[in-house]
Formats: C-alpha cells, structure tokens, sequence
C-alpha cells in the first residue's frame, strides 16, 4: 500500500510542474493561439430579454468586405446541454430568444473588426415577449412559459423530500425557530475570457482548442449537435485562466466556431468580450431560502426542514443538480435526525445561472450558519461549542443517506476558536467591531457523473522507458488548481522520482484517457487515485525483473532518488532508467493504466444522485470585522480558516487554494453582486464590466490565517481531499455573523453590502429590530413528497413507495441523468 | 482597402524592433498580434483590468490604453524579458516557489508591475505592495501569495538569504 511507504513528495511544499512556463508567460491559452488562414468569429446577441426570432436577413453581411460566413439557428438546429433532462440550449436560437445576450447568429470574417462591422448589417426582426424578471414572478406567471418544458408552468424544477418525521421532530423541541434568507447572484470572473478556435482538416476532421473546464462533455455536445462521430472531433482544453466554473458547460461560441471551420474549411477563433462573459455566466444562483430548526436548549437540532427558490435564468444548465444542492449538504455537519427538502428551481430572461464554487451550497450554507448563530444567541450558548457538541461523527450516514468518511471538523472549530481569541473577543469587543463564526463542507467529487454511465470517471495511461522518462497522460484541466502538478506528485511518489523529471499530457481527447472534467472538486480524489493505480501497476511491472535480477524478494525494493534497491542493502541495486530497461527486456514496453470509479452510495431514492461523494472536506472560519456606523461600510481585518484537507498532496497549492478561496468568498460576503435592470423590463445586465462589478483588489483583502487539519480519508490518494472549493463556503456567513456581534443589526443577505447596513441600522435606531432581509417566501406548488426513512429507522435508502414523489416531467424523462435518478450500479 | 501601416522601430526587451501595423492598434495589440509576444494577457481591453500592463521605459502602463504608434522609440518590457541567460527573475522564482500564479493569467502584468515597485523600493512594506498592485485583478489567489512572493524577491534582490516563512506554505 502507498500508504504505509515513508513519503518523500507528498506533503511537502512543491512548486507546480507548470509554474516556470507561467512566469514566463510561455503557457499558450486558447486566445495565445493562431492558425494560418484563420478567420475571426463574432456572435450577434439579442437586445431583449425575451422575444421570438421573427426573420434574420444576413445578406448585407454575406456581401461585406472581409465576410466569409453567416450562420443562425437554422444551420444549427440540434439542442444540447449539458445535463440530458435539460437539452434546452441552441448554440444560435432559431425561433426564440430568452435573456438579453442570447445569441441569434455568427459571422466568420477575415478580422476581427470586419467580424464585428457584419455584425451590424444582419437584420433580425423580433416579436418580443412578456418577460419574467424574477422567481417571484414565474411563480405568479405560470404562462407564457419561457421553455416548453419543466415541473410547472416558469418552474424549471421541483423537488420534495422527507426523510423521518419533521413534524415529530419539531414537536419534541425545546425552541423552534424559522428565518428567511436571500444570497445574491454573482459571477465567477475568470480573468481570462473565453476563447475558442476549431479546425477542419482535409481528412474531416474537427479539432477544437478551447478554454473549458469539461472537455469530455464538449466533446459530447460538440458530436451530438454537429452529427459527427465523436472519434471524429479532437477536443484539447488549453490551460484555463480561471474557471471556478464558468467554463463548465458547452457553449454557443464553441459550436459555432466548430461550425464556421466546417462550412468555409479554414480555421475560426472566436474570443468573448468581457461584455459576453458576462453574458455567459452560469454563475450562483439568486436564492431565496427559508429553514426552521427544531432544537434542544443543548442546541441539539430534532428537525429542520429547508425551502429554496433560484433564479436560474433563461436555460437550465447544471441547474437541476444546483436545486439539489441547495438541499443536500445541509446534514453531513453536525447531526441531523430528521431532515426535509423543498426546493425549486425558476426559469427568468436573464443570463442562465449553473455552477461557482460551491456549486448550489454556498447560499444554503449560508443560510444554515447564520441561522444557527441566531439559534445559539436564542439559547444562550456559545456558537463554537454549540456546533463542537452535534458534530456528525466520522463514518456517519446522514439522514439523507450521505455517507461521510473521515470528519475533521471538531479540530478545525478548535483551531480557529483557539488561533482568533474567539472567547475573548464574541460579544465582548467594543462597538463597531465583531467576529463571528461559521463552518462549511463540501465534496471531494460528485458520486455521479452528469450522464448516467458505468464506467470510470477518471482515468490515466502511464508510459515508462528505458531512458527512465515517465508520461503520464489524463483527461483532466488544469485550470490553475494545479491539477497536473498533482498527477506528476502522486506518480512521483509511487515511483520514486522527481515530480519535475515526470512529463503530463492532459486535456486532449485524441491522446489521453477521460476524466470528467474540473469540476465538483473531483480532481485531485479522482485522476489522483486514478494515478496512484497506474503508477503502482508500473512499479509491480519494474519489480519483478528487477529483483530478479538482484536476486532478491521484489517486497525488498525500494523506489527512491530515481534508484531502485535492495531495502537492506541500498547499494545494491540500479538506476530507474535501467529498473526500466530491466523489464523492457523481460516484458517488453512498459505501460500501464489506472482508473477510479466512486464508491456505490447508500442513497436509491430518486434525487439521491446529488450530495454523495467519496469524501466530504470540512472548514471552520472566524472572520473579524469592522463596521463604520456613519457608512455601512464593512471592512474584514483578519480572516481565521481551518480546512480539513485529508492530506496535503503539495502544502503549498493547499495554501494557495485556501486563500483563493477566502477572496473569492470574502468578495460574495461584501460586494459581488450580478445586477439587471429592470427598467420596462430591459432586464439587461446593469454592469458587465471588471470596473463596475466590484471585486476585492489588494486594498479590500483581508489578512488570511490558515490552519491545514489533515484528517486523511481512506477514499482520498493517500488520505487527500478537496480543498479548491470547500474554504469560501464559511466565509458569507462568518461576515454577517460578525456584522451583528459588531453593531447588532442582522443583514439577512448576499453581498452584506453599505446600503444594507445602514438600512438595518436605522432600523435598529427606530426600534424596528434592526434586520434587513427576505420577509416571505412565495406560495410554491410543491410536489407530493418523496419519503424516505432514515438509516436510524431501519430504512434501505429507498423511498418509502417506489416511484411516488410526483419529480414531474424531469423525473419521469430523466433515467439517465444523475440528478434525478439513481439506477443500482454495477461493480 | 485597409488603412495603410503605420512602421516605427522601438526597444522591445533589449532588442531592437521595426514592426508594421495598422495605425490604429493599441500596444497590447501591437504585441500579441503584430509580434508574438503572448506571454501580454488581456481581460477587458478597456483598463479595469490590469491584466495586460508592460513596462514602458521602466513604468506600468495598461497596454490595451496606449496606441502602439506612442511607443516610437521607447523601452517596452514584457514577461518574455523578464528572465536574463536563461535564469528567471527572482520574483518570477518567488512567484514559482509560492504558487502566486495558479491559472497564470494575470501573472506577466503583477510580475511587471512588481518589477517597477522594486526598482523604485527596493525594501517596500506590505502596504506598499498593495497600493503598487492595487490596479491588478486576480481571481485565484486572494493576492497573498503575490505579496509574500513579492517580499521574498525583494529580500532576494537585496542580497539576503531569504526563504518562505513555514505558516506561508504550511499553515499553522
């Protein structure tokens, strides 16, 4: 086992195997990239947020200098998407435009500036449509409907869940207390924008550079919607410049340049504006939220029972797993007996929403921490030792039938108590300055893939020679998590090399083994075990001729400073070069593969599918904040954050990855906010600019302190789990936690912005309560729930009366999605 | 027809260039199309950013602001400079050493502006660096690493023997 060997790379600080080629600006992105011939592509967008594509007269285009192509809806008439219950996207709408941005037609032209003069001489005639600008409102306005499918009327998703008896559980409580919650939309940022170039070759063949975080599942589109055969299409993803995932799913503008290569035979490359990215999106998901708690004065929680509404825009995306997750994680922190889950997902005319971050469990988080902060104030208990007290024990099954391995959240809450002065500083620092206190969890990778298949969700071929030169070849991107730094380690490790003397081709359909992308905070657990099994196959393969050669037991040999010897005797022995050269004689070339399939999950009721991961990740988080009473402005000091990573594959990117995610939650907490206006029911995008969404600069972050609590997990490649996405999570609620102990005003929402705080304190001066949030959740049309009896009722993970639970259209078409059902696996 | 090409010559990273290009091209485009110089990223092309900054004759500038023709005979320095015989820049050791480029986007522009703040202060505080940096968005590091990178080439620069503090690549 890998484990018991004493490690040598994992663990320690490393540079990335990538890091020289990025200081030195040599890292090719996809817009870094140019072909002989190229043309440029530029993409019309609608100017309404909803309206039906009446006609589209390109012919003064066709016949501008520099024009060689136009294209519409016409040319492209498959749907796609990337969850299978919601193929709802064209990649140029032909009869209906849904938020203002959607694009209708594209030009491929000999520059970029002919691209974008055509632009201007397509003439598109629209009818437009009442537009629906809020979940509120495609609540109340069931038609039109703005998809022609979904549960109900403008309700893309609905979703009741029962497991145990609320109604008991609440009755048993000591205090029971409701609250409302809304978190802000926002967007992921990518420094980078998107960008996209296709080929067509002589032998028909389309090859695709693009900056995506998933290039198996645009291989995937790309196949169904151009009717190629997928070996037929070569999908590269370029080193992304950011993701966060808002290069997730497949987009318009990488059909349409796979397209234009196809018609004009030459090269097109297309780079989205910082206006378009905004377009894009796929960001967090605008949520409404209400939870009520059941709780024992020992803050032991009897009951809770959660709602949430999203805004999820103009198309479906990932956002029938993003409504799960707004249920699902809600459980694997501290024990919850009894557990129900109402959410629903609306369609809007604005940008479509998906996965940042956090994928759908930030806004619930959010939620859950500030919820209980109130709770312990209720029961007059410390926040810290009121969630040390319920924690969920390692090795649990949730109410929700999520299994969880190992848990280090006790010593995280410990860490950050312990390193702030928590005790203190709560509730004892003069006005205008607080703290407050929050804890998060999140998965080391989906349990399922998002199209329901049996085959492994990472995979990676190792080459060795007798050079003693190693490759090792995945599908997984790099999208600056460093996730081929981490292949290089592991194999490394096993092998006993330096991880720079390892080579890594990722990300190239044509050359390397599938992974499903990065995304889920999957890569690192997945393509790492994935890794760790090639390069143990290998190191099996070069042991036996070797210590037949040295004529020793093959256990006896140890893997070190790129030597192979005799344990008991390290002078005998050779180098690894010749270890290779060794069995290449005996055996011949030596290769091998590693593949990693998540375990089987106990869940088998329908929307079991999303919550399970082969490892759960914890964080606490203390945040310090000062709050002028003049302004509203908050400002956040020091941030204290602990993160039960498992193992540290490489400390340092650890760190890197923490921080990240302090910022990027730290940026949520206090300004990043998408914004349309609503002005006639434009419902255009208020500010898509890098200028006017604000973002934390050097001069808004906060001092970070970071605690790595390494609880490995037997599921993780040598113990690891994810870090990538975990930390932001505490971060939103820890602020507004600390908002109130500093001025005693709660700010029931995402971004905690100056306004907000001020209202809430004028509020608190007129003697009003001093809270500024949701008052009411709209009147949903919920679903028959689904019941489901807890492991503690002696339940098998099913529902209670298979195939009840009226899912609606998208259960009963959606056999094959993740989301939605979850067949027995086979093993 | 295409306007006819503006031709001026100008110091790009100690080498002497003549380059040809529509007059109406930004610096930034001048770069990376006219060239090859890519190692310049661009994130808004309208100066939100900070990604695309260069050094002209030694200051930060926002390339997608400066036509290329305003840079006739002035000193530009790009990431592809940076490394002299083959070694790197000690901030780009540093930044390698500390992971302060994780995608590596916004790197050549916090490099470069870095360059600039260190020339200029050779001991800057961590104060100094946030308002040196202060117009250079990144999304992946929270900037911490920037700063400590930033602070261990300066001691480098200085002649010190510097390594990273254990809690920067460790944690407490």
């Amino acid at each position: 086992m890998a484990g018991d060997r004493k490690l040598r790379v994992i663990g320690k600080a490393h540079r990335k195997v990538d890091a020289a080629a990025k200081v030195t600006g040599k890292t090719m992105f996809a817009d870094d990239l140019a072909l002989p011939r190229m043309l440029w592509c530029r993409l019309l967008r609608s100017p309404h947020p909803h309206a039906e594509v009446v006609a589209i007269d390109a012919s003064r285009a066709l016949t501008a200098e520099g024009v060689r192509a136009v294209i519409t809806g016409k040319d492209l008439p498959i749907p796609f998407g990337i969850l299978p219950v919601s193929q709802d996207e064209h990649a140029l709408c032909p009869d209906r435009v849904r938020f203002v941005g959607d694009p209708v037609a594209a030009v491929a032209a000999t520059t970029e500036e002919a691209a974008t003069a055509a632009l201007d001489l397509i003439d598109v005639t629209y009818r437009t449509l009442p537009a629906i600008g809020s979940p509120e409102e495609a609540v109340a306005t069931p038609e039109p409907c703005i998809h022609d499918y979904g549960d109900a009327g403008n309700l893309h998703k609905l979703i009741d869940l029962e497991f145990g008896d609320v109604a008991e559980g609440f009755a048993e409580a000591d205090v029971v207390r409701e609250d409302l919650f809304f978190f802000g939309g926002n967007t992921h940022l990518p420094m980078e924008q998107h960008a996209a170039l296709a080929d067509w070759s002589g032998e028909r063949k389309l090859t695709i550079w693009s900056s995506t975080q998933t290039p198996h599942y645009l291989h995937r589109a790309l196949a169904k919607v151009l009717e190629l055969p997928p070996a037929r299409i070569r999908v590269i993803a370029t080193p992304n410049g950011g993701g966060f995932g808002g290069k997730s799913d497949p987009f318009n503008h990488e059909i349409v340049v796979a397209k234009l290569a196809m018609l004009t035979g030459r090269p097109v490359k297309i780079t989205l504006t910082r206006e378009e990215v905004f377009y894009c999106h796929r960001g967090r998901h605008p949520t409404l939220m209400w939870v009520k708690t059941g709780v024992k004065r020992d803050g032991a929680i009897t009951a809770m029972h959660f709602r949430s509404l999203l805004d999820g825009g103009g198309y479906g995306s990932y956002g029938v797993a993003s409504t799960y997750y707004t249920g699902a994680l809600q459980t694997v922190t501290y024990q919850v007996p009894r557990y129900k889950f109402q959410g629903a997902r609306a369609f809007t005319n604005k940008p479509p929403c998906g996965p940042k971050r956090g994928h759908g469990t930030p806004q619930p988080r959010f939620a859950l921490e500030v919820h209980l902060d109130k709770l312990a104030e209720q029961l007059q208990l410390d926040p810290a030792e009121m969630r040390l007290r319920h924690l969920q024990p390692p090795n649990a099954v949730t109410a929700n039938w999520l299994r969880i391995g190992s848990m280090g959240l006790g010593r995280c809450i410990e860490k950050v108590v312990e390193g702030s002065g928590w005790k203190s500083k709560f509730r004892r620092l003069p006005y205008g300055r607080g703290v407050g206190l929050a804890c998060s969890s999140y998965l080391s990778g989906a349990g399922l893939p998002i199209y329901w298949n049996n085959m492994p969700h990472s995979g990676v071929q190792l080459r060795c020679d007798r050079g003693g030169g190693v490759t090792v070849f995945c599908g997984s991107t790099d999208i600056g998590q460093g996730s081929d730094s981490i292949l290089a380690y592991i194999v490394a490790e096993v092998l006993g090399l330096d991880p720079f003397e390892i080579s890594v081709v990722t990300a190239d359909t044509d050359l390397t083994p599938i992974d499903l992308g990065s995304y889920s905070s999957r890569v690192t657990l997945m393509s790492g075990n994935a890794a760790l099994q090639a390069a143990e196959r290998a190191r099996e393969i070069i042991a036996g001729p070797v210590a037949r050669t040295l004529d020793i037991p093959a256990t006896r040999l140890v893997f070190a400073g790129a030597r192979v010897f005799d344990a008991e005797d390290p002078e005998k022995g050779m180098t690894f070069a010749e270890a290779v050269g060794t069995a290449e004689a005996a055996v011949g070339t030596i290769g091998t593969v590693g593949s990693y399939t998540p375990p089987k999950s106990p869940g088998r009721y329908r929307g079991a599918g999303v919550g399970p991961s082969p490892a759960y990740s914890y964080s606490a988080c203390v945040a310090a904040v000062d709050v002028d009473p003049a302004t509203g402005i908050v400002t956040v000091p020091t941030i204290w954050i602990a993160h039960d990573v498992g193992r540290s594959i490489n400390a340092a990117a650890v760190m890197g990855q923490v921080e990240g995610s302090i910022y990027m939650g730290l940026g949520e907490a206090l300004m990043e906010e998408m914004v349309h206006r609503d002005h006639e029911r434009r419902l255009v995008h208020k500010w898509p600019s890098l200028l006017e969404y604000k973002s934390p600069t050097t001069l808004e972050m906060c001092d970070v302190v970071t605690y790595l609590v390494e609880d490995p997990d037997p599921n993780g490649p040598f113990g690891a789990k994810e870090v990538g996405q975990g930390p932001l999570l505490p971060v939103m609620p820890a602020v507004a936690n600390a908002v109130y102990d500093a001025v005693g005003v709660r700010v029931d929402e995402i971004p905690v912005s100056p306004e907000k705080v001020l209202k809430a304190l004028r509020s608190k001066a007129k003697g009003k309560g001093g809270r500024v949030g949701p008052t009411s959740f709209p009147d949903v049309p919920w679903p028959e729930p689904t019941r489901v009896a807890t492991p503690w009722e002696g339940g098998d993970g099913k529902a209670d009366d298979a195939g009840r639970g009226g899912q609606g259209r998208a259960g009963a078409d959606g056999a094959h999605a993740a989301a939605v059902v979850r067949p027995e696996r086979q093993h | 027809m295409p306007d006819p090409k503006a031709v001026i010559t100008l110091d790009v990273n100690g080498d002497p260039v003549e380059v040809a290009f529509a007059p109406h091209k930004t610096l930034l485009e001048v770069l990376r199309e006219d060239l090859g110089l890519t190692g310049t990223k661009h994130g808004c092309e309208l100066g939100e950013c900070g990604t695309c900054a260069v050094l002209v004759d030694g200051a930060p500038v926002l390339s997608c602001l400066v036509l290329g023709l305003a840079c006739a005979g002035r000193r530009v320095r790009t990431v592809e400079g940076m490394a002299e015989g083959g070694r790197l820049h000690p901030l780009q050791e540093a930044f390698a050493d500390l992971g302060a480029a994780q995608c590596g986007y916004c790197t050549p522009a916090f490099l470069l502006t870095a360059q600039a703040l260190l020339a200029a202060n050779p001991r800057p505080t961590r104060d100094d660096i946030k308002q040196a940096l202060a117009g250079n968005l990144c999304r992946c590091t929270g900037y911490i690493k920037i700063y400590e990178a930033v602070e261990l080439a300066a001691a480098r620069m200085r002649g010190e023997d510097a390594r990273p503090a254990p809690e920067t690549l460790y944690g407490r």
